[in-house]
């Protein structure tokens, strides 16, 4: 591991800017192609990366398996989440019309509420499935 | 133009299929399995479709090939030789691709304004979106906003298989590590040497 060292740096530089780019796609749905999922797996994909070079257990010190875990659930509730909002403020359930009283501000802010909640459980949902299959069967050293 | 890049496409994705098809080499099947999710990209993006584009190039060629890889680090490299001449299962798949191919005989020609695609829903979001929901990028609001039941089932979809692969996978606090001294039998591989292990004890 000690020995590669241009991957290393090189993953180390990457890392940010598919974060940021993750967030992009997340933020610029709304414009152009992307959204809750696609940013849920680019923005996991950069601590499977980090876990790829530095090795799993660095990347479970900065990012714990309950953390993704607990994200995996966490994202549904916030989907359904405001759905229930929007029942209680006397919609439809995922009426998001009925959120504000603006009816495109509620649009968006529905649309952003439930795309953020598909990010955080792909994002989860990738970490997790990755940690699975590559914590399994290595034997510890 | 489009033409040439289509048929280009296409010729890609049918060597890809074979070379994954008479490949032994694990990782070279999977490295090109990724390939053929990036070609699959790449023919969405000639059809327009961007956002299905994105998924696949992130889903299919990304995580998917990582994911395969991981579990090839537990299955080994080399695919084992079939020992039976699979003969059954080439007239199965023949039956079947014919008979789809038979199937798209029935299908409306390709890009028609007047397909049934084009005429039940799909008038109402290109031309009310914008001011019913806002976004200018129209797949947004009909995933997040029209087909909201729709995109929750999916997510809740996705949180399903997350619990089903950790059932399987999961090692928690409660399970013994392999390296252990004793071995918990919660696996195939794990009981057999754990077997092995008893009767050098008792022997």
């Amino acid at each position: 591991m000690d020995d590669r060292v241009v991957l290393r740096v090189g993953a180390k530089i990457l890392i940010p800017f598919i974060l940021l780019f993750a967030l992009y796609v997340q933020f610029h749905g709304d414009y152009g192609p992307g959204g809750g999922f696609q940013a849920g797996v680019i923005f996991a994909a950069a601590f499977i990366l980090y876990a790829l070079v530095y090795g799993l257990e660095n990347a479970q010190r900065v990012l714990p398996t309950w953390v993704t875990h607990t994200c995996s659930a966490v994202g549904v509730m916030i989907y359904a989440g405001t759905g229930v909002v929007a029942l209680l403020k006397g919609g439809a359930f995922l009426d998001y019309g009925a959120l504000l009283h603006d009816a495109h501000h509620a649009q968006h802010w529905g649309i952003f509420s439930v795309e953020f909640g598909v990010l955080v459980t792909v994002f989860g949902v990738m970490v997790s499935i990755f940690y699975a299959f590559a914590g399994r069967g290595r034997v510890e050293s | 133009m489009d033409a040439v890049i289509d048929i280009a496409l296409l010729a890609f994705l049918g060597i890809t299929a074979l070379a994954i098809l008479r490949l032994r080499n694990l990782f070279a099947v999977v490295m090109l399995s990724g390939i053929y999710s990036l070609l699959c990209a790449l023919l969405y993006t000639t059809l327009d479709a961007v956002d299905v584009a994105f998924t696949e190039a992130a889903v299919g060629a990304g995580i998917s090939t990582v994911l395969l890889l991981a579990a090839l680090s537990l299955v080994g490299h080399e695919e084992r030789k079939p020992v039976r001449r699979p003969v059954l299962p080439l007239f199965v798949v023949l039956v079947t691709g014919g008979m789809l191919v038979y199937g798209t005989s029935d299908m409306p020609p390709f890009g028609q304004p007047d397909n049934p695609a084009h005429l039940h829903v799909a008038p109402r979001y290109v031309e009310e979106s914008g001011h019913e929901v806002g976004p200018p990028n129209i797949v947004t609001s009909v995933l997040a906003s029209y087909r909201g039941y729709d995109t929750m089932g999916e997510t809740t979809v996705i949180f399903t298989a997350v619990v089903g692969v950790l059932l399987l996978l999961h090692r928690g606090k409660g399970t013994r590590r392999p390296g252990s001294p004793k071995r918990a039998p919660d696996t195939g591989a794990d009981e057999s040497e754990a077997a092995r292990g008893d009767d050098e004890a008792h022997g």
